[in-house]
């Protein structure tokens, strides 16, 4: 149904067109979004744990976390109100990498991303593996400003945005699929952005 | 929570019923969706149009309707000139047109009057939209939880809603507006004519019978940074202020 009178729209370039996933537009801003205040992180007070279930596996201080290895990444990044960014850099340590730090497998098909201020946000494990996702610690060659999630931030760039929690603080290996802050307020439990799942009843 | 999990919300088709000019530069449009449904106050929806080729358009609108109305969705809408969408609705829709949208939206940013209160909401320009849902739907529902706004706007005559917001201030049953604006004097005697900051937040804190177990920040990215900065400042637990940011 095309709407009356609608017609200038402010159509994706040609070549940028196949990047763009159904019901977005294309940003060159970054704008910001979340459920409450910034949090304001200190590094001296950063950490990361890895659980399984409540059970911590392996914490890393500031310091710690930034020793392993960094790995760039620079992905189009896709956000549930339908903006689209192409390109955005990023550094950080893949979940691989911290694994393999922890030294172990993943031990269950389901993890939860936890942040300082008490986000969560569910994703599966093999959406994180394989060089999939990582927890940033870099943007465009700097320091995360508080604002986009630093000192550190998930990111699952093929996924909508919120599943990239901002503030990360700990992976938490689950047996079921938990839905996380979002995810019980009516957003996707899995959130592809090709195939336009937003919202929960969406297929 | 739950049912904001389980509710289904497709795309559907909605008339415009009515268009209100609220100040120069926000109008309110009623629609009627084709399938009404039942919302929260501080909910939106996202509106989509459809140029001939194929190529759509989407937004995320507030509700600032009372859940308790009609089932006719009101949406104020602000314009800005070089925007997409809504130029759109200031300048070509009209009363009987259809658009589309998906709804109810967002279970976070919600106040059932049950969630009770006191209740402390920030609203920047069209930021006090959802918050004008959650002051009528207290109203509307005779409730007594006490209740402050603090709406921030440029100018006297870019306060929206603002003749009835007085009104409903007037009636001193526990619901307090304070407005603030940041490019004229101030008109009333509880009003201000700055940004917000903490020693603000703190006196229209001090006006509630207790501190306020829920605060509600709405606006632009840069207004709820620093509103949400205030409100800590003035003591404000984190973890009860909830936000809702319209981007840049
Ligand atoms: C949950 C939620 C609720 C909201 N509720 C309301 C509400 O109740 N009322 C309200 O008025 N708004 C609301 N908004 C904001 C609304 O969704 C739109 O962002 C707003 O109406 C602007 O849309 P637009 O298409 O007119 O402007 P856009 O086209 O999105 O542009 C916005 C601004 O960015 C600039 N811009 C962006 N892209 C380009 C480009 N390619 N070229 C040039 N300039 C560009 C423009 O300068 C413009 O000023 C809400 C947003 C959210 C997320």
């Amino acid at each position: 149904m095309a709407t009356r009178g609608f017609s200038s729209g402010r159509r994706p370039p040609a070549d940028g067109d196949a990047r763009i996933p159904p019901g977005q537009y294309l940003e060159q801003g970054f704008p910001v979004l979340s459920a409450g205040p910034t949090p304001r992180v200190r590094t001296e007070d950063w950490s990361f744990t890895l659980k399984h279930g409540p059970r911590p596996i392996k914490k890393w201080n500031w310091a710690e976390f930034n020793a392993l290895p960094l790995t760039k990444m620079t992905r189009d990044i896709h956000c549930v109100t339908a903006w689209t960014k192409f390109d955005t850099a990023w550094q950080g340590v893949l979940v691989d990498d911290i694994l393999a730090d922890a030294g172990i497998e993943p031990p269950t098909a389901y993890t939860l991303a936890l942040a300082f201020d008490g986000y969560t946000t569910n994703v599966p494990t093999k959406d994180l593996t394989d060089g999939k996702a990582m927890v940033a610690l870099l943007y465009e060659g700097e320091p995360i400003i508080a604002d986009h999630g630093g000192p550190a931030r998930l990111l699952v760039p093929h996924l909508y945005f919120w599943k990239s929690a901002k503030w990360v603080n700990g992976l938490q290996f689950t047996t079921r699929d938990e839905p996380g802050f979002w995810e019980l307020r009516g957003y996707h439990i899995y959130g592809d952005p090709w195939r336009e799942q937003r919202y929960t009843d969406d297929p | 929570m739950s049912d904001a999990a389980t509710a289904r919300s497709p795309w559907q088709a909605a008339s415009i019923v009515r268009i209100e000019k609220r100040t120069p530069r926000v109008t309110s449009f009623f629609v009627q969706p084709s399938r009404p449904f039942a919302y929260r106050a501080g909910q939106h929806v996202d509106v989509r149009l459809t140029a001939p080729d194929g190529y759509q358009a989407r937004r995320s609108y507030s509700i600032a309707s009372a859940p308790d109305n009609d089932g006719v969705v009101e949406l104020a809408i602000e314009k800005l000139d070089d925007g997409e969408v809504s130029p759109f609705f200031h300048e070509v829709a009209a009363a009987g047109d259809e658009i589309e949208l998906r709804g109810p939206l967002g279970g976070h940013f919600v106040w059932p009057d049950d969630d009770g209160g006191p209740l402390l909401l920030i609203g920047g320009g069209s930021g006090v939209v959802p918050l004008m849902s959650m002051v009528r739907h207290r109203a509307a529902r005779k409730s007594t939880v006490p209740v402050a706004l603090v709406f921030s706007a440029r100018i006297w005559d870019e306060v929206i809603f603002r003749d009835e917001l007085i009104a409903l201030d007037d009636r001193g049953d526990g619901f307090d507006l304070t407005l603030t604006l940041t490019r004229e004097a101030a008109r009333r005697p509880s009003d201000y004519s700055r940004r917000v900051d903490v020693t603000m937040v703190a006196q229209v804190m001090a006006r509630l019978p207790g501190p306020p177990s829920l605060a509600f920040i709405c606006g632009s990215n840069a207004f709820v940074s620093a509103a949400a900065q205030a409100l800590i400042d003035a003591g404000v637990p984190a973890g009860e202020i909830r936000t809702e940011r319209y981007g840049v």
